[in-house]
């Protein structure tokens, strides 16, 4: 594999602090986040592991600025982006532009063939469409998959699609991804082949890179892992173990 | 930025094509239907165009020939043509009927009795003659299916055809058959020999028509009721420059004669003969246009249903409302194109299938074209209005 290409020096790494979450309000009210604290540091990939319920699906929506936390702050490299509201006016624009996606299932677009799919989001921000299937390129030769360039995402392996979703979690440099479940379709060896490429992608990139997972085969690679029981999280040394 | 809605299509270009090609046929039958329309105007206009007339003198208080039955003395046309600024005058008689061929075919056809050289002769002739001898000769329309020299019947009496002629047609369409006028009221005026003698038999019992008394009555009588000196109406031509109306108005008032202008017997033919046809034809383009829009707001949306989660994915990273709705417009038009251009090619192959006059005109291809854009446009909004309200969270679960 290639390394990546260098990205533009942008503040790196995300930093939450008393992150609440209530759904409705009164005698119906769930606090779905109690207490989040967690800090990503550019380079470095953290698990974040808890049972069904837990509150890991709305902590990574809260991340993902897809809903609004109850309170509490949140930053983005040097930028805060929540405190006890949204800072930013355009979420749209802050997920396009500083928060990547890795899903359970690659959800890759499937009338777009495997370089368009990595270059929308850099076509999404106006970068013409020559530069920005030139950047999917670099991408997907950093993964290994630029041999399936012109190829549909239903002539993929799943370790091929999700690899691309990984290229196109990176196609716009941003500061932080989040990966939901990234290696529960793959086999074992096609998992650990997914979360080799997250840390070598965090290390390259500078990029801080968040793990929610229940897959025992990956758990003990992560250094660090937040585990996550009744919206609380608590933060564990994890094993480390050496994926080269 | 790539067009999303380009490459859908083109990924499922399949499910667009036959969708397509259902709209298409739908599509196709709406501009037939206006091409039915457009085809009766053209009819009338035909008709109004081969008479060759400035005016049409017709029964007192009736809107003949064509509108309404019209029946006058075929003497009258010699006073009309002592009118100031007549150029020609020349009496038509009109009916419809099933004409024979001799192999045994049978068109329907309305049947013309016209003076040769005068008005309501055919002006031109694909092949053939026109008609020369007073009798048993006839002129057909193409679309009777009749040929040069072929032997048809008319009531009585067998006529040969001796020349062809095309879109000369009745406002409802049936080609016409060309008599010369003593054979044409013979054939529309006169009865079957059966009937004439049951007639004879029925006056020689009147006492009134038998009188000792009076010789030659009742043969007077009797020759009366075997011939026909009826014709519908006198169509006239006038002397160039002459106002049409000024040269109605003295043959109305001094002739007590109903008689029409051009414009006058357009205004019967489009707006009165054909607007109960028109207002059915409407509401069939109505209820068609609606079935279109419902069909396409029903693809549409069950394709965007289809694609709910890479919407959600495509919120989740970025991509615009308006990116998403354009998208969804854009399928709806696309589909509303390709269907418009099934449905044009499929009305232009099956049009001249159709036994009556089919016209289809760019400028109703236009305003279907425009029509389909609207339709498809405004059936694409509930599928926007779902795809919009997608949650961005879903692509996470």
């Amino acid at each position: 594999m290639k390394p990546l290409p260098a990205a533009p020096p942008v503040a790196r790494g995300i930093l939450i602090e008393g992150l609440r979450k209530v759904y409705g309000q009164g005698d119906t009210a769930v606090q779905a986040l109690k207490n989040v604290n967690m800090q990503v540091h550019p380079g470095e990939v953290v698990g974040l592991v808890g049972p069904s319920g837990s509150g890991k699906s709305t902590l990574l929506k809260c991340l993902g600025a897809i809903i609004e936390p109850t309170s509490g702050r949140m930053q983005l490299g040097s930028e805060l982006i929540y405190d006890q509201g949204w800072t930013v006016r355009d979420l749209r624009a802050l997920r396009r532009d500083r928060i990547g996606f890795v899903f359970q299932a690659p959800y890759l677009i499937p009338f777009l063939n495997v370089t368009d799919n990595v270059a929308l989001l850099p076509m999404l921000t106006g970068l013409p469409n020559t530069q920005a299937r030139a950047r999917a390129m670099e991408l997907l030769t950093a993964l290994d998959v630029a041999h399936r360039a012109g190829a549909r995402p239903s002539q993929l392996s799943g370790g091929e699609q999700q690899r691309v979703s990984i290229a196109r979690a990176l196609a716009n440099h941003p500061p932080v991804i989040l990966a939901d479940e990234p290696t529960a379709p793959l086999d074992s060896e096609r998992a650990l082949a997914v979360v080799r490429i997250l840390h070598r992608m965090a290390h390259q990139a500078q990029t801080a890179i968040i793990v929610v997972t229940h897959d025992e085969k990956i758990i003990p690679t992560f250094k660090r892992i937040y585990h996550i029981r009744d919206g609380q999280t608590h933060e564990e040394a994890g094993q480390g173990v050496p994926l080269d | 930025m790539i067009s999303l809605a380009g490459r859908d299509i083109a990924h499922s270009w399949g499910k667009f094509a036959l969708t397509g090609l259902g709209l298409g046929l739908l599509i196709g039958v709406t501009l037939t239907m206006a091409g039915v329309y457009r085809g009766m105007v053209d009819d009338a206009h035909a008709l109004l165009d081969n008479s060759r007339a400035d005016l049409w003198v017709v029964q007192k208080d009736t809107q003949g020939p064509y509108a309404e039955s019209s029946s006058l003395k075929d003497d009258v046309v010699h006073s009309v043509r002592g009118m100031p600024g007549i150029a020609a005058a020349a009496n038509v008689t009109y009916f419809t009927m099933q004409v024979r061929g001799q192999d045994g075919n049978e068109s329907r056809a309305m049947v013309v009795g016209m003076e040769s050289g005068n008005p309501g002769e055919p002006g031109f002739l694909l092949a053939g003659r026109q008609l020369t001898r007073s009798h048993y000769e006839a002129v057909a329309d193409v679309k009777t299916g009749f040929a040069l020299g072929e032997r048809i019947r008319i009531r009585r009496h067998d006529y040969t055809v001796v020349g062809l002629t095309q879109r000369m047609v009745s406002s409802g369409g049936d080609p016409m058959v060309f008599l010369s006028l003593k054979d044409a009221q013979e054939a529309q005026f006169l009865k079957d020999n059966d009937a004439i003698v049951s007639e004879r038999t029925r006056t020689a019992a009147n006492p009134a028509f038998n009188r000792p008394g009076v010789p030659g009555l009742l043969d007077a009588v009797q020759a009366l009721q075997t011939s026909s000196h009826n014709v519908n109406a006198i169509l006239v031509q006038l002397a160039p420059g002459l106002d049409p109306d000024m040269a109605a108005e003295p043959i109305r008032r001094w002739k007590h004669l109903q008689v029409f202008t051009r414009a006058g017997m357009e205004d019967i033919l489009v707006a009165k003969l054909i607007a109960t046809a028109a207002r059915q034809i409407f509401m069939f383009l109505v209820i068609l246009a609606l079935v279109s829009a419902a069909i396409v707001a029903f693809i549409i949306y069950t394709m965007t249903l289809g694609k709910i989660r890479e919407i959600a994915v495509l919120k989740l990273i970025g991509t615009r409302n308006i990116t998403i709705a354009s998208m969804i417009l854009q399928q709806a038009l696309g589909l509303g194109l390709i269907g418009f251009l099934v449905g044009k090619v499929a009305a232009t192959l099956w049009a001249p299938v159709f036994p009556k006059y089919v016209l289809l005109l760019t400028q109703d291809a236009v305003t279907g074209l425009a029509a389909t854009a609207v339709i498809c446009a405004l059936a694409s909004t509930l599928a926007i209005r779902v795809a919009l309200q997608v949650d961005p969270g879903e692509a996470i679960g």
